[in-house]
């Protein structure tokens, strides 16, 4: 088991009122597996992140990396939001290796495996633009570049496409894919979106209203690689229309 | 060959500026020849021209002691401005202790204050140099404070994430973010700072333009004291364009994104 976590509840003073936002969530998520947490807006899914991430800390519950329990620490996973967040104040191959300048690695490493990377990501000749001169895909990319250079083999990541148009965001789950592929990351995927959920992950975990409880654990059978147009086949309808009723429900 | 475009479109975006103020120093010009005011009420441009040529040497000896002053005063100001403010972000108790005294020294009178310092430490140059860094230090001190608050949460989150310390957010991200805000500040205190500086002078000293000022003035040498403003304003707008270049310079990107907001 690379990630889990046990009976994590968190609850918020919201208005002056006490809200639960999750209860008693149990998770595991098996090595190099690509899961995705869909839910309702307010099911804390974001706050769920924030909590492995080591950001916020839970109300009951502990957080488990390999076994080590990992509650409250930070550093431990890379993390991706859905806004690219790039320091507008450092070129696109400084907000990079950010990560790797933070955990103080060898800058002469980290000079490299940068390099590598932006030009796998046809990134190369941008590498010296500052964040204003790149487009919304190219941003979004160079997001998950940095969460992939950051080094840690558990990603999460937070409906990273979530703000892009449709053409971009198949392109970007193209390469969050192929990346995953090679080096057989863990991820969590949270996302809106119930085909793109279909299309990436081993395995979906449905979540309910406040307070969130898991609904569901699907299984998604597809072989891999995927082809973007099995999101028209048949097959794929049950399982659509499935967790469409459990959202709606 | 970019460059001279923009140069050559620069210098048009100038011109009805320029054309405007030698409308105006030619009105000036004529009005005085036309009803012959008296030199010590209201001298000609031409006459103002000539004051500034023929005391050049004594107005350059006068600016060098003022440039003195201002160099001095305005680095103080920015090294103190930096060490209260990067103190009060690190440490908010600090914040609340300072903050209060930062905002009440603003509204204690300049020209109320200069005349005690004077008094009690003479008219050296050390009083200057305090009057000045009283003036520079609330523009610097505030717009670095209020650069360094990041308020963007999620920024904040991704860089807990990634394990940053305190330290390592303030040298990574609210540094940064906070240099135009700082450079912002540093324009205004600029152009405060020249002002200050002639201020401390008129008060009591025996060296300065203020002095030249004031002198010119007791002595109904209007068209000296008219030299001394062009001198004065001069010195300002050096300043100015100092902070300006150094803003290009040293901000690459911001200066790219405010172009694009132009």
């Amino acid at each position: 088991m690379t990630l889990s976590v046990s009976n994590l509840s968190k609850r918020y003073l919201e208005n002056n009122q006490e809200v639960e936002v999750f209860h008693n969530l149990d998770i595991s998520l098996e090595r190099g597996s690509f899961v995705s947490l869909i839910g309702p807006s307010g099911s804390g899914k974001s706050t769920f992140l924030n909590i492995i991430a080591g950001i916020e800390l839970p109300d009951t519950g502990k957080v488990y990396l390999y076994g080590k329990d990992i509650t409250g620490t930070s550093g431990n996973v890379g993390y991706m939001f859905q806004k690219d967040l790039l320091l507008p104040f450092r070129t696109l191959e400084q907000n990079v290796r950010l990560g790797c300048d933070l955990r103080g690695l060898d800058k002469k490493t980290t000079s490299d495996s940068t390099r590598k990377w932006l030009e796998r990501f046809d990134l190369q000749e941008f590498a010296n633009y500052y964040p204003h001169q790149l487009s919304g895909g190219m941003r979004q990319r160079g997001a998950l570049l940095r969460t992939i250079l950051f080094g840690q083999s558990t990603l999460l990541l937070d409906e990273p496409f979530g703000a892009l148009d449709a053409l971009t965001r198949r392109e970007m789950q193209y390469w969050l894919l192929s990346i995953w592929n090679e080096m057989q990351n863990t991820v969590l995927f949270v996302t809106h979106d119930i085909e793109e959920a279909i299309l990436l992950s081993d395995q979906i975990i449905v979540l309910s209203k406040r307070p969130a409880e898991i609904v569901e654990i699907l299984d998604v059978p597809f072989p891999r690689p995927r082809n973007p147009e099995l999101i028209l086949s048949t097959e794929i309808l049950e399982i659509k229309k499935k967790l469409f009723h459990l959202l709606n429900a | 060959m970019l460059k001279k475009v923009v140069n050559i479109k620069n210098l048009f975006h100038y011109t009805p500026a320029m054309l405007f103020l030698v409308i105006l120093i030619s009105v000036w010009q004529y009005t005085v020849n036309k009803y012959e005011v008296p030199p010590w009420l209201l001298p000609s441009p031409l006459k103002v021209g000539q004051a500034l040529w023929e005391t050049k040497s004594l107005i350059w000896g006068h600016a060098q002691i003022t440039i003195l002053e201002i160099s001095t005063g305005f680095s103080l100001a920015i090294i103190l401005g930096i060490l209260v403010s990067t103190l009060m972000t690190l440490f908010p108790f600090a914040k609340r202790i300072f903050y209060p005294f930062l905002i009440f020294s603003q509204t204690v009178p300049l020209i109320a204050v200069a005349p005690l310092l004077i008094l009690w430490l003479g008219y050296g140059l050390l009083p200057k140099f305090i009057i000045i860094i009283l003036v520079c230090f609330f523009p610097i001190a505030v717009s670095l404070l209020e650069g360094l608050e990041v308020s963007d949460r999620d920024l904040l989150n991704l860089l807990r994430s990634m394990g940053a310390s305190k330290w390592q957010i303030f040298y990574y991200v609210r540094w940064p973010h906070a240099l135009p805000s700082l450079f912002a500040g540093l324009k205004i205190a600029a152009t405060y700072s020249v002002m200050a500086a002639v201020i401390a002078e008129w008060l009591g000293a025996s060296q300065g333009l203020g002095v030249y000022l004031t002198r010119s003035s007791n002595n109904f040498l209007t068209d000296r004291v008219f030299a001394a403003i062009i001198t004065i304003s001069a010195l300002s707008f050096l300043y100015y364009t100092i902070i300006m270049l150094l803003t290009k310079l040293l901000l690459p990107w911001y200066s790219q994104i405010s172009q694009n907001n132009d």
